[in-house]
C-alpha cells in the first residue's frame, strides 16, 4: 500500500491522456453491462424455463390455433402429469407503446402449471370468484401504477368483442410477484372463459398448451407420443422443450448471445489497445525515472509491479465507474418493458465483469511493465546526457 | 562498514568495454582505485574518460567486464541483481546533475522514496524526512513541486534524498553541471559539510576545478587510466 501514492501520482501525470483513457473504458464497461442485461432479456425464457414442461403449438406455426379439447387428451397421454393453455391475446394499455404480453388462461390449470408466480392465496380465490377477474405482474402494476380492485381496459389487435368493440374491460383481483429475480413479472393473464364468450371467432380454440412431464428424461419421448397422438389430424401438433421453444422464440431476432460476443470483442480488443497504448506510451515517457527508482535500490520485480499496478488502476478506475454506472442504469428498468420485461444485470456478468476489468489491466501493463522491469539502469540515466 | 584497513572502497584491475555494433568501445582499463571511509574525492576528467562509468560501477549501476568491486568488503561484482538492488538501497546514495527528481511528486514525497524500500513506518518515515529537509535547510519547501524549485533547491532535494536512508558512500555525478556559480557553491558547502560533520564518504565526478577544489583529494582520469595529478 505504501507505493499506492506513487502508482496514483504516476497516472494522474499526464491528466487529459488518463482522462481520455479512462472514459474510453468507462464507456466499454458501460457498453458490456447493457448488453448482458439485454442478452438476459431476450433468453430469459430460455434460462426460466423448466426441465419438466414442454410446449405444445400447432405443427405449422404457432399462430395457427388448437382445439380446447385436446387438453383431456394430452393428459391421458402416459407420463403427461397436466396441461394448461394460454392463447396471445396482445394487449394494448390505452396507447400501442403500453404493450405488453397478455393471455387468457384458465387460474387453477395455469397457476399449478406456474409455481413460479407467486400469487396471494385469498387473490387466487377472487380470481376464480370473478369471471372478468386478471392478475398482472409487479413490473406491470407499477408501470401503470396498478392497484388491486382497478378497472382495466385493454384493446387487442386480434380479438374483438364485436364488429366495432376491440375493448376488453378486465377487474383487477391480484398482482403476482416472480419466485426468481430473472422470473417475468410484467404478464397480465384473465380468464380464458370470459375471453371465449366474448371473442367473435376461433371459439373452443387455444394458442397452445403448457404441459408437465412426470420424469424430466423422458420429455423427449412424451413430445414423441403428444405429436403421435394428433397426427393426420386437421391440428397436428408439435411438442417440444420449453427451454427449445423459447430459444426458438429468442432466435427469431437473431443468435443474440454470438452477436453479443461478437460486438464485446471487437469493443475490449480496441479498448485493450487504447489501454496499452497509454501505457506504452508512459513508460517511454519515463525511461530515466524509471532508471533513477531502479538506481535507488527498487529492484526489477519492484519495478514491474508499480507499472502494472499504474494498468491495473487505470483498468478498474474506468470499469468499474462503467459498471457501476450501468447497474445504476439498468436498475431503473427496462427501457421498453414491452419488449423486453426481464432485464436487470445478473450477477454471473457482473462477477464477469470485474474479471475482465483485471484481465485488461493486466494485458494492458504486462508489456510496458516487463520492459521497465528489464531496464538497465546505466542504459536509462545515459539518456538524458 | 568498513575493512580493516579503513579503505571503504577497492577497485581493483576493473576494465570496461561497451559494445556498439560489432565495435568494442574501452571505456577503463586496469584501473585501480581506494577510497578510505569519510573522504571527499573529487574524480575529473575529460568528457567521455570514463568518469561517470567509474561511478555507477562503484555504486553497483553497471557491472565491469572485468576486475573486482568492493565496497565495506563486499563484493559489489559477484552480487545478484536482486541482492544488489537491496544494497543500493542499504549503501549509496545518488546525487546527479540533473537532479533527477519525479516531477508527480512534492519534495518530501521525492525524498521519501528510498524510505519506501525499508521496513519504517509512515510515522519513522516523516520523521525521516523531515531530518534530511533540515539537513539541507529546505524544510519551508517541503510541499512544494519540482517545477517549482530553482535548480539550486531541486539539488538539495536531490542530496536529501540521497542522504535519508543514511547510506555509507555519496555518489554524486557532476552535482553542480546544471547550476550557476552561487546555486553549486552552496551544494558544495553542503556535501563538504555532510564529509566534515557527519564523516561521509563522498566521490564526486566533476569536470569543474573549482568544485573538485572543495574536496579533499582529486585523482583525474583519462583514457580509461586514473591518475594523481592532472596529465594535461
Amino acid at each position: 500500500m505504501k507505493f499506492f501514492y506513487l502508482v496514483w501520482r504516476n497516472l494522474t501525470r499526464k491528466k487529459l491522456r488518463t482522462a481520455l483513457t479512462l472514459l474510453s473504458i468507462l464507456v466499454a464497461f458501460l457498453l458490456y453491462g447493457f448488453l448482458g442485461a439485454i442478452r438476459l432479456a431476450f433468453t430469459a425464457g430460455v434460462s426460466m424455463a423448466g426441465a419438466d414442461r414442454l410446449i405444445v403449438r400447432h405443427k405449422v406455426s404457432i399462430i395457427q390455433m388448437l382445439p380446447v379439447t385436446y387438453k383431456e387428451r394430452i393428459e391421458r397421454i402416459p407420463g403427461v402429469v397436466a396441461a394448461a393453455h394460454q392463447t396471445w391475446f396482445g394487449g394494448i394499455y390505452q396507447d400501442p407503446k403500453n404493450f405488453f404480453a397478455s393471455m387468457p388462461v384458465v387460474p387453477d390449470d395455469f397457476l399449478a402449471m406456474y409455481p413460479e408466480l407467486l400469487l396471494p392465496e385469498a387473490q387466487k380465490q377472487a380470481w376464480n370468484a370473478r369471471r372478468t377477474g386478471a392478475v398482472v405482474g409487479r413490473t406491470t402494476a407499477t408501470r401503470f401504477g396498478w392497484k388491486v380492485g382497478d378497472r382495466v381496459a385493454l384493446k387487442s389487435p386480434i380479438w374483438q368483442r364485436g364488429s366495432r368493440n376491440d375493448t376488453w374491460e378486465f377487474d383487477l383481483v391480484g398482482i403476482y410477484d416472480g419466485a426468481k429475480k430473472d422470473t417475468d413479472t410484467s404478464q397480465f393473464f384473465f380468464r380464458y372463459d370470459y375471453f371465449d364468450e366474448g371473442r367473435l371467432f376461433a371459439k373452443g380454440e387455444v394458442g397452445w398448451y403448457t404441459v408437465r412431464v412426470r420424469d424430466p428424461a423422458q420429455t423427449a419421448a412424451v413430445a414423441r407420443a403428444i405429436d403421435a397422438e394428433f397426427a393426420n389430424s386437421a391440428y397436428e401438433t408439435k411438442a417440444e422443450p420449453e427451454g427449445a421453444f423459447m430459444q426458438g422464440f429468442a432466435q427469431q431476432v437473431g443468435d443474440i448471445g454470438t452477436i453479443m460476443i461478437a460486438i464485446l470483442s471487437a469493443v475490449f480488443f480496441t479498448i485493450l489497445l487504447v489501454a496499452g497504448n497509454t501505457m506504452a506510451q508512459s513508460v517511454r515517457e519515463r525511461t530515466e525515472e524509471l532508471g533513477v527508482l531502479k538506481a535507488m535500490g527498487f529492484n526489477n520485480g519492484l519495478v514491474l509491479a508499480v507499472v502494472l499496478g499504474e494498468s491495473f488502476l487505470l483498468a478498474a478506475l474506468g470499469g468499474l465507474a462503467g459498471l457501476g454506472l450501468a447497474w445504476l442504469i439498468i436498475s431503473r428498468g427496462s427501457p421498453v418493458p414491452g419488449m423486453l420485461p426481464v432485464f436487470f444485470l445478473p450477477t454471473r456478468d457482473l462477477v464477469i465483469g470485474v474479471v475482465l476489468v483485471a484481465a485488461l489491466g493486466f494485458v494492458a501493463g504486462i508489456l510496458p511493465a516487463l520492459q521497465a522491469g528489464r531496464l538497465r539502469i546505466a542504459e536509462a540515466l545515459r539518456r538524458q546526457t | 562498514m568498513s575493512t580493516s584497513d579503513g579503505v571503504l572502497v577497492r577497485v581493483h584491475d576493473v576494465g570496461k568495454v561497451f559494445h556498439r555494433g560489432s565495435e568494442e568501445i574501452h571505456v577503463l582499463a586496469g584501473l585501480n582505485l581506494e577510497v578510505p571511509r569519510g573522504e571527499f574525492l573529487a574524480l575529473m576528467g575529460p568528457s567521455g574518460s570514463g568518469k561517470s562509468t567509474l561511478l555507477n560501477l562503484i555504486g553497483g549501476l553497471d557491472r565491469a567486464t572485468e576486475g573486482t568491486v568492493e565496497i565495506g568488503g563486499e563484493r559489489v561484482d559477484q552480487m545478484s541483481e536482486r541482492k544488489l538492488a537491496a544494497w543500493r538501497a542499504r549503501h549509496i546514495g545518488l546525487v546527479f546533475q540533473f537532479y533527477n527528481l519525479l516531477p508527480v511528486l512534492t519534495a518530501e514525497r521525492n525524498i521519501e522514496l528510498p524510505l519506501l524500500l525499508t521496513h519504517l513506518s509512515k510515522a519513522e518515515r516523516r520523521r525521516h524526512v523531515e531530518t534530511a529537509l533540515r539537513a539541507v535547510g529546505l524544510t519551508h519547501r517541503a510541499r512544494h513541486f519540482p517545477r517549482q524549485l530553482s535548480g539550486g533547491e531541486q539539488q538539495r532535494v536531490g542530496i536529501a534524498r540521497a542522504i535519508v536512508t543514511d547510506p555509507t558512500i555519496l555518489l554524486c555525478d557532476e552535482p553542480t553541471g546544471d547550476l550557476d556559480r552561487k546555486s553549486g557553491d552552496e551544494i558544495l558547502s553542503l556535501l563538504q559539510a555532510l564529509n566534515r560533520e557527519q564523516g561521509k564518504t563522498i566521490v564526486m565526478v566533476t569536470h569543474d576545478p573549482h568544485a573538485s577544489a572543495r574536496a579533499g583529494r582529486i585523482v583525474y582520469l583519462n583514457k580509461g587510466q586514473l591518475f594523481a595529478e592532472n596529465p594535461g
